[in-house]
Order: structure tokens, then sequence, then C-alpha cells
């Protein structure tokens, strides 16, 4: 019998990072750099935010879990297990993209490895979202190409936007306060650092090709914190935006 | 004059009233991509429309969005709308049937009873 509480603090470090990456993604909508690009980019916002409901649905019916809505909104910033990264305000396309590039990555390897997860709903969720995130990840990929490739500038810009964002990208790989062992002897799945090394060997094949340079990860310290709840200035008010329309009626049926 | 067109390519191509020559630097300008649709496998693709792209890849992935999102799609060409060549529109007679040549239209031949004698014979 899987541990229930861990179960739970996997599933919502997993559907918090969903929820916020694709309130900051939605935020480019009608202001994208062309208007197919921004239909795009809003598609996979929706999606992602489509991820974050199949899993507290997940927690809902399976582990006890609050009403989906209730949960994604009525909840204390200290409750949030999101990672820093889908935190920070969307900044220049340049932060976007490359965000969208690592955080698409990481959550492929992520739900990949969930196809042989002991707790049955992972696999049932991980085969249902194989397209999806095969697709976004196709985009990203053709975006970073294109603009390593196009400019100097537009080079020079990926590069930095790629070096400041890598310590951020790196701490979605927060390993549990104290269950990670546990959901990994119980082959939930195969834990924060293995699927950290899937990610690397992921993404670095694909930035040699549009010639970007991978940091020294042994030189950059992941930020770390928002899995126990600590987070940046930047999740307060986007809480308070995301949840001022339920907030006005939180009995209200949707 | 410079134009004052809302749209950043008409911009970026410093377009004038003059109608002076221009020449398009690459990857600074995009193309028109036609886009192709294919509902299941084995049917046709059908042309849908079109989209702007630098290139071919992100034509797809912007086909995908604006093509295959609510309708049912297994697949999707792409392909560069200058690679079209089409007739002139005033060589529409050439396609104008032949009233006096309809023993050439398959529609006229009369088969059936010549398939139903063959299959009898076997």
């Amino acid at each position: 019998m899987i541990n229930n509480a861990a179960l739970t603090d996997l599933i919502v470090k997993m559907a918090d990072d969903e929820l916020i990456q694709g309130h900051r993604n939605s935020e480019w909508t009608g202001l994208g750099p062309m208007m197919e690009e921004d239909i795009a980019f809003s598609s996979m916002a929706q999606d992602k935010i489509g991820h974050a409901w199949a899993l507290y649905r997940i927690l809902h019916e399976n582990l006890e879990g609050e009403d989906p809505d209730r949960f994604a909104f009525v909840r204390p910033e200290s409750a949030f297990k999101c990672s820093h990264l889908v935190e920070m305000p969307n900044g220049a396309y340049d932060f976007s993209l490359i965000r969208h590039f690592l955080f698409d990555h990481a959550e492929t390897v992520r739900y990949e490895s969930l196809r042989d997860s002991s707790f049955e709903p992972f696999q049932q969720l991980s085969k249902k979202l194989k397209g999806e995130l095969k697709y976004h990840t196709l985009h990203a990929n053709a975006f970073i190409m294109q603009l390593s490739r196009a400019n100097e500038e537009s080079y020079a810009r990926m590069q930095t936007a790629l070096n400041e964002t890598i310590a951020l990208a790196a701490g979605i790989f927060e390993p549990a306060a104290v269950y990670e062992d546990l959901l990994i002897d119980e082959k939930v799945y195969p834990g924060e650092k293995e699927l950290y090394h899937r990610w690397l060997d992921r993404i670095y094949p694909i930035l040699v090709k549009a010639s970007l340079n991978l940091p020294d990860m042994d030189s950059i310290t992941p930020e770390f914190g928002g899995r126990k709840g600590f987070h940046t200035t930047h999740l307060g008010p986007l809480l308070k935006e995301m949840g001022e329309v339920f907030n006005l009626d939180t009995e209200a049926s949707w | 004059m410079s134009n004052e067109s809302l749209d950043p390519r008409v911009n970026r191509l410093k377009l004038d009233d003059a109608g002076t020559v221009i020449r398009v630097e690459e990857g600074e300008n995009w193309n028109v991509y036609e886009v192709f649709h294919q509902e299941k496998r084995g049917a046709h693709h059908e042309h849908v429309g079109c989209v702007h792209a630098p290139d071919p890849q992100l034509a797809l992935v912007f086909a995908k969005e604006q093509f295959a999102r609510r309708k049912k799609c297994v697949n999707l060409w792409v392909v560069r709308s200058a690679d079209i060549l089409a007739f002139d529109v005033e060589d529409e007679d050439m396609f104008a049937n032949n009233l006096e040549k309809n023993y050439r239209d398959a529609s006229g031949f009369k088969v059936m009873e010549k398939i139903n004698k063959f299959k009898q014979s076997k």
C-alpha cells in the first residue's frame, strides 16, 4: 500500500507547477509576437491548466482531496508547492520561450516515467498526455532552433535567457522533504535526482544543435524552496488575480 | 511617403507608395505556407488555408493550431505558397468541355452490361 501523504505531496507539486505555468503562459494571450504564435501559445497554456485539473481530480477521487476548483483557487500561498521557475513574471518572449522549453522537457520526462508507476491513475494520465507533451516540446524546440539561428541579437538573447533561467529550472527537481525514498521504493516514480539527469540528457542535444551553451550544472545552485511552501514575491499577486472571479462567490457552481 | 500599415512585415519592408523595388532579406520577412489537412489515414490531403511562418517546421506547428485543433486530423502538409504553380486566369478556356466530343467523358460509357457479362462468364 502506497503512503497517501507521500502521493498527495507528489501530485500537489506537479499540479501546482502546471496550474501556475499555465496561468503565466496564458498572460501572453493577445500579446503574442504574431497571431499564429499567440494562438499556439495560448492553446498550450490551456493544456497545462487541463493537466493541473486532471491531477487535482486524481487527488479528489483517489486520495480524499478537496474539489479541484476549490483546491486550485482558495488555498493560502504557503499551501502551494510550485517551483520558483513557474512563478516568475513572463518578462520578454526570450525568457518565456526558454522557460517553456526547459519546463516542458522536464514535464515530458516526468510523465514518461509515470507510464510504469505503481500508482495506477498515473499510468492512465501519462498515456493521455503523451501527444500533448510531444507537441509542446516540438513547438519549443522549433522556436529555440529558429531564434538561436536567426541573427546575432536573437542568439545572444536566447543564450542570456538560458543562463538566467537554468538555476530556476533545476529547482523543479527539488526532492520531497521526507517522502522521496518511500516514493522511489514503492515504484511510484524514479525520484527527482533521476528525473533531473534524464532531463539534462534530453535538453542537451537540442541546445547543442541550436549552438547554445548549457551552463556548467555543477556550478549552479538550484532554486529550491517552492516544494516546501516558500515562494517568491511573484506568486502572491498571481494567486490573487487567478482567484479573483472564483472568490466572488466560492459556492457558485461552474 | 511611408506606409502607415499596422502589419509589422509591411513596416519592416519599408514599403512606400512609389512602388520602388525592394529586396527581401532572408529571415526578415516570413513566407506564406499553404496548409493541407488530412482527416483520416488514406484520405486525400485537402487544402484548408494558409499560415505565415519563418520556416516549414514552424509552419507545421502553426498549421496544427489553426487547422487541426478543433477538426479531426491525422496529418498536415505545408508548402510555401510561392512554390505553387498555377495557370493564368485567362487560360480558363483550356478547361472548357467540347460538346462535340462528349464521347470522351467517362460518364458517357455504358459499361455495366459488359462488366456483368464478364463476371458471369467467370
